[in-house]
C-alpha cells in the first residue's frame, strides 16, 4: 500500500495521542456549546440547571460507557433502553411485592447481567449479528417490561431513595453526587481502554479479529463479557432513573438507545470498529445534552428535539468519512487498494 | 538504456516517469519498453517501486513527471479504465472476483452483450467465455459461481476476461505467489501461449527459476530506479541478484551447522478434522528445523493452525514437553511457549490500521503491563528494540503497518513473535512475497534460533528453501502425512512425489 502522507494534525507531537483527531472536533463542539450557552441563555449557567442537565444525560452517560467498548470491537447493542426499562418494570413489581428495596436492588442488577449475557450468548456462540440480535431482544425486553407492568406504574417508592438519587453531592450545589460518581467510572473505563492491554485487544477486535485470534486474544469471550457488562450497566441506569423519577414504567426510556448510539457516534467512535475514545464519547454525550437543554430553554418543541438528534447522528457518521476522504484525496490523487503492498 | 526489443515498436511504455507520495520517491526517471510477444520480466526488492509502476501502467497512478506511451503516441490514463480502453489488463496475486456470480458472469462484469431487446446475451456471454478458455487451453467450467475457485482458477478467469476484452498488454503482478508447481506450470503455459498470439506480457516474481524459465528479457529495478534490461539468455542468477540490492547477497541459505538437536517437545498424535487433514502425527525435536512441503491445498497450514489452537480439531493429541495442550485456545499454546507466524500477514499477522509498535507487542501486552498499566512508552521501546534486531525499516513507530513494504511487515510480524521467546515456533511461508535480501535475512534468522534449541516447524511451497533449511521434511498430500524425509534423504524428487501422491517410493529419484 502507498504510504499516506500523514496529514498534519492540528495538535502535534505528544499531544496528538492525547487528543486525536477523532475526538478533537467534539471536544471543541462542546467547549463552544458551553459558551454560547452560558453567555446567550440566561439560567443556563444557574446551579439548578446544571444539576437538571447533568442529572438527565446522567443515564445516557453510563450506558455510553460499555457502548463504546462494545462499538469499537465492531458490534452494538440496541436492548440497552429496553433492559433499563426491564429493569425498572422489576425493580417496581419487587417492591410492590414487599421485597426490601436493597435486596431488589441487588435482584435487579443480577437480571441486567442475566440479559446481557443473553444477548452476548446470541452472538458470541450462535454466531448472529449484534445488530439483529440486540434489535430482537430491545423489542423482547420492552414486551417483557410491558407484562410485568401493563400500563401502570409504580410510584411508591420510599422518600428518602428517591431524593437521595437527585441529591447533590454534599456542599456542592448544582453537582449530584451521581455525576461525580459517572465521571469516575469513566476515567476506570478510560484507564482500562487506553492503558491496558486488554484495552488495546479491543482495538484489534475491531479492526481484524482474525489478526486478534491469532495473536491469543479470545474474541468470543471478550464480547461475551462486554455484552454482560453492557447489561449489568443499564440496569444500574434503569435503577438510577426509576428512583430519580420515582416511578416505574414500561415505557421507559423509550428509544433512548438512539441516544446512546448516537453521542458514540458523535464521540468519534467508528461504527465500523476499530476505532474511538472515553473522552470523545463522554463530550458527546454532554454535547448532545447541552444542545437539547439549551434548545429546551429557548422553549424549542421535544419534535424539534427529537430532529436535532437526528440530523447529528447523521452528520457525526458522515463527517469523519468526509474528512479522510479528503485526507486522501490529498495525499494521492487517485488512490486505490492493492492486493499485495510492496510499494515503498 | 533503450533496448531493442525482439519485434516491433513498443506497445506499451513508460519514459522517464517520477512517482512521489508525499516525502517517499517511489518512482524516479524510470523507463521501460514492452513490446509484443514478448516475455518481460521485471524484479526488484519489496520496496523497489514495482508496484507503484504496475499501477502507473494501469492508470491507478498518474505520473508526477515523465509519460506513458501507447504504440508510441503519449497518453493519459486519467482512470484505469482508460488503461482497459488502451488494452492494459493486470492479472493481481489474489483476484478480486465476485463470489456469488458465475464464472461468465465475472467475465463480463459492467459490459455484458446485449441482445437486440436490450436483455443480456447470455448465450453470447457463455460461448464468448468457452471460447477463450479453449484458446488458453484450459478447462473451467463457465457456468459455476467463483465462489470456491482456487487462486490459480481465479487468475484464469481474470486472464480470460482480459482476453474477451482484447487486451495487448498482460501485466501479472506475482501470480505465481500462491500456486502450486503444477499450477503454476498451467500458468506458463498460458503465458507461452498468449505471447505466441502477439501479446506483450510483463511479469512480476521473486522466483528466479520462474523468471529465468520463462522470460524473454529481465528489467531489474532498484529504489524506483531502472537499473538494467537484457535478454534473459544474457543473465545469471548472481548477476540479477547483485544488481537488485545493489550489493553482493550472501549465501541464500545460511551456511547448514551440524545441529545439535535435543530432547522431543513438541508430539502431535493422530490429529484429525473431519475434511481436512486426518491422522497427522509427528514429533519435533529442541534445536531442529522441521519442515511441512507438499502442495498448496494439503492441509499444512490447517495442521499447523489446528496445533497451535487457532483452529479446531476433532481427534487427536498434542503434546508439549509431554504435557497435553488444550484444544483450541491460542493462549494455552502461547503459555507452553509456542508461536505462529501465519501465512496470511495481512489478515492474520497484522491489524493494518494499528501502529508498527501496537503490532509488534500484540503478543506481549500482559508482559509489558506494569500494575496492569501498559503505556505506549513501554510499547515503543520494546517494538524499538526489536526493529533494531531485526533491520526493520520504518519512518516512524506509532506509523500504521500498513506504510511498511511486504517484507518489512513480515519482520513486524516475526518481532510480535519472537519477543515472546518461543521454545516452539511455527512459521507458515514465512518468506513468501519477500524480497531476497529479507529472505536470506528470515532464513539465518531461524536458523540462529534453531541454534539457540528453538523447535522450528517451517511450512514452505517453496522446495528450494524446505531443502536449504530442513533438517527434517514431513511432506503432505490431501491431509495426510505421505513421507517424513532425512535431509540426506530430501531431494526435489523424493518431496514431489510424496507431495503429489505418487506411489513411487520414499526416497525414489
Amino acid at each position: 500500500m502507498a504510504p499516506d502522507t500523514v496529514a498534519p494534525s492540528p495538535t502535534p507531537g505528544r499531544f496528538r495521542t492525547l487528543l486525536s483527531a477523532r475526538e478533537a472536533p467534539v471536544v471543541g463542539a462542546l467547549v463552544v456549546a458551553l459558551l454560547c450557552a452560558s453567555m446567550f441563555v440566561d439560567v443556563f449557567a444557574t446551579g439548578r440547571n446544571t444539576s437538571f442537565l447533568l442529572l438527565s444525560v446522567a443515564a445516557i452517560a453510563l450506558m455510553a460507557l460499555p457502548m463504546t467498548l462494545i462499538v469499537i470491537t465492531g458490534e452494538i447493542d440496541l436492548s440497552v433502553a429496553s433492559t433499563l426499562a426491564l429493569t425498572s418494570a422489576t425493580l417496581g413489581v419487587l417492591w410492590e411485592s414487599g421485597v426490601p428495596i436493597e435486596t431488589a436492588l441487588v435482584i435487579c442488577l443480577v437480571i441486567g447481567a442475566l440479559l446481557g449475557a443473553l444477548n452476548g450468548v446470541l452472538v458470541t456462540v450462535m454466531g448472529l449479528p449484534s445488530l439483529a440480535v440486540t434489535i430482537g431482544t430491545m423489542a423482547l425486553y420492552r414486551g417483557l417490561a410491558y407484562v410485568l407492568l401493563g400500563d401502570r406504574a409504580v410510584a411508591s417508592y420510599p422518600q428518602n431513595w428517591v431524593s437521595g438519587a437527585r441529591a447533590p453531592l454534599p456542599g456542592v450545589e448544582g453537582l449530584p453526587w451521581v455525576a461525580v460518581a459517572i465521571l469516575v467510572l469513566a476515567l476506570l473505563f478510560a484507564v482500562f481502554l487506553h492503558a491496558t492491554g486488554a484495552g488495546r485487544s479491543l482495538f484489534d477486535i475491531g479492526n481484524n479479529d482474525e489478526a486478534a485470534r491469532f495473536s491469543g486474544v479470545s474474541v468470543k469471550w471478550t464480547k461475551f463479557w462486554l455484552f454482560t457488562l453492557s447489561g449489568v450497566v443499564a440496569s444500574s441506569a434503569g435503577l438510577f432513573w426509576t428512583l430519580q423519577y420515582g416511578t416505574s414504567r414500561a415505557d421507559t426510556a423509550f428509544g433512548l438507545e438512539l441516544q446512546v448510539v448516537a453521542a458514540v457516534l458523535l464521540g468519534g467512535v467508528s461504527i465500523f470498529g476499530g476505532v474511538g475514545s472515553i473522552l470523545g464519547v463522554m463530550s458527546g454525550v454532554l454535547l448532545l445534552g447541552v444542545l437539547r437543554n439549551a434548545l429546551q430553554l429557548f422553549g424549542v418543541s421535544s419534535d424539534v428535539l427529537l430532529i436535532v438528534t437526528g440530523a447529528i447522528l447523521i452528520a457525526s457518521v458522515i463527517t469523519p468519512n468526509l474528512v479522510a476522504r479528503v485526507r486522501s484525496r490529498r495525499a494521492r490523487p487517485l488512490a486505490s487498494r492493492t492486493p499485495e503492498g510492496d510499494t515503498p | 538504456m533503450a533496448v531493442r526489443g525482439p519485434t516491433g515498436p513498443p506497445v506499451l511504455s513508460l519514459a522517464d516517469v517520477s512517482k512521489a507520495f508525499g516525502n517517499v520517491r517511489a518512482l524516479r526517471g524510470m523507463s521501460l519498453e514492452l513490446h509484443p510477444g514478448e516475455i518481460h520480466a521485471l524484479v526488484g526488492e519489496n520496496g523497489a517501486g514495482k508496484s507503484t509502476l504496475v499501477k502507473t501502467l494501469a492508470g491507478v497512478h498518474r505520473p508526477d513527471h515523465g509519460r506513458v506511451l501507447v504504440d508510441g503516441a503519449h497518453v493519459e490514463f486519467t482512470a484505469p479504465v482508460d488503461a482497459q480502453r488502451a488494452g492494459v489488463a493486470v492479472i493481481y496475486q489474489e483476484p478480486t472476483l465476485f463470489p456469488d456470480l458465475s464464472v461468465t458472469e465475472n467475465i463480463f462484469v459492467g459490459r455484458q452483450p446485449r441482445t437486440r431487446w436490450g436483455t443480456i446475451d447470455k448465450a453470447r456471454m457463455r460461448r464468448l467465455t468457452r471460447e477463450a478458455f479453449t484458446s488458453l487451453g484450459v478447462e473451467v467450467d463457465p457456468e459455476r459461481p467463483a465462489r470456491g475457485l482456487s487462486i490459480a482458477d481465479q487468475q484464469l478467469v481474470e486472464i480470460a476476461k482480459a482476453i474477451t476484452r482484447d487486451a495487448r498488454v498482460l501485466i501479472m503482478d506475482e501470480p505465481t505467489a500462491a500456486l502450486s508447481g503444477v499450477e503454476a506450470e498451467r500458468l506458463f503455459r498460458v503465458a507461452r501461449s498468449l505471447r505466441e498470439a502477439g501479446a506483450a506480457l510483463l511479469f512480476i516474481s521473486h522466483r528466479f527459476d520462474e523468471v529465468f524459465a520463462l522470460s524473454d528479457r529481465v528489467t531489474v529495478v532498484r529504489d524506483g530506479s531502472f537499473v538494467s534490461c537484457d535478454p534473459t539468455g544474457d543473465l545469471e542468477v548472481d548477476t540479477v541478484v547483485r544488481r537488485m540490492v545493489g550489493r553482493d547477497v550472501d549465501d541464500l541459505y545460511p551456511e547448514q551447522q551440524e545441529a545439535v538437536i535435543g530432547e522431543t517437545v513438541l508430539e502431535v498424535e493422530g490429529l484429525t478434522r473431519q475434511g481436512v487433514f486426518a491422522d497427522v502425527s509427528f514429533t519435533v525435536r529442541a534445536g531442529e528445523i522441521v519442515a511441512l512441503a507438499g502442495l498448496v491445498g494439503a492441509g499444512r497450514s490447517e495442521v499447523v493452525r489446528a496445533v497451535f489452537g487457532v483452529d479446531r480439531y476433532d481427534l487427536g493429541a498434542v503434546r508439549v514437553y509431554g504435557r497435553p495442550l488444550p484444544a483450541g485456545r491460542p493462549k494455552a499454546a502461547m503459555a507452553a511457549h509456542m508461536a505462529l507466524v501465519p501465512e496470511d500477514r495481512r489478515q492474520q499477522g497484522l491489524v493494518m490500521e494499528s501502529s508498527i509498535a501496537r503490532n509488534a507487542t500484540a503478543t506481549r501486552r500482559r508482559t509489558l503491563s506494569r500494575a496492569g498499566l501498559l503505556t505506549s512508552r513501554a510499547e515503543n521501546e520494546a517494538a524499538h528494540h526489536w526493529g533494531e534486531r531485526l533491520r526493520l525499516k520504518f519512518g516512524d513507530l506509532t506509523d500504521t503497518v500498513s506504510t511498511l513494504s511486504g517484507g518489512n511487515q513480515q519482520k513486524v510480524v516475526l518481532a510480535k513473535w519472537l519477543s515472546t521467546e518461543p521454545r516452539i515456533l511455527f512459521v507458515d511461508e514465512p518468506t513468501r512475497g519477500i524480497d531476497v535480501g529479507t529472505k536470506a535475512e528470515v532464513h539465518r534468522l531461524l536458523t540462529t534460533l534453531a541454534g539457540e534449541g528453538v523447535a522450528v516447524v517451517m511450512v514452505s511451497s517453496e522446495l528450494p528453501e524446505v531443502l536449504g533449511m530442513a533438517d527434517r521434511v514431513l511432506v503432505m498430500h490431501e491431509g495426510r502425512l505421505t513421507a517424513e524425509l532425512d535431509r540426506s534423504e530430501a531431494t526435489e524428487e523424493s518431496v514431489m512425489y510424496a507431495a503429489t501422491g505418487t506411489t513411487a517410493g520414499k526416497g525414489a529419484t
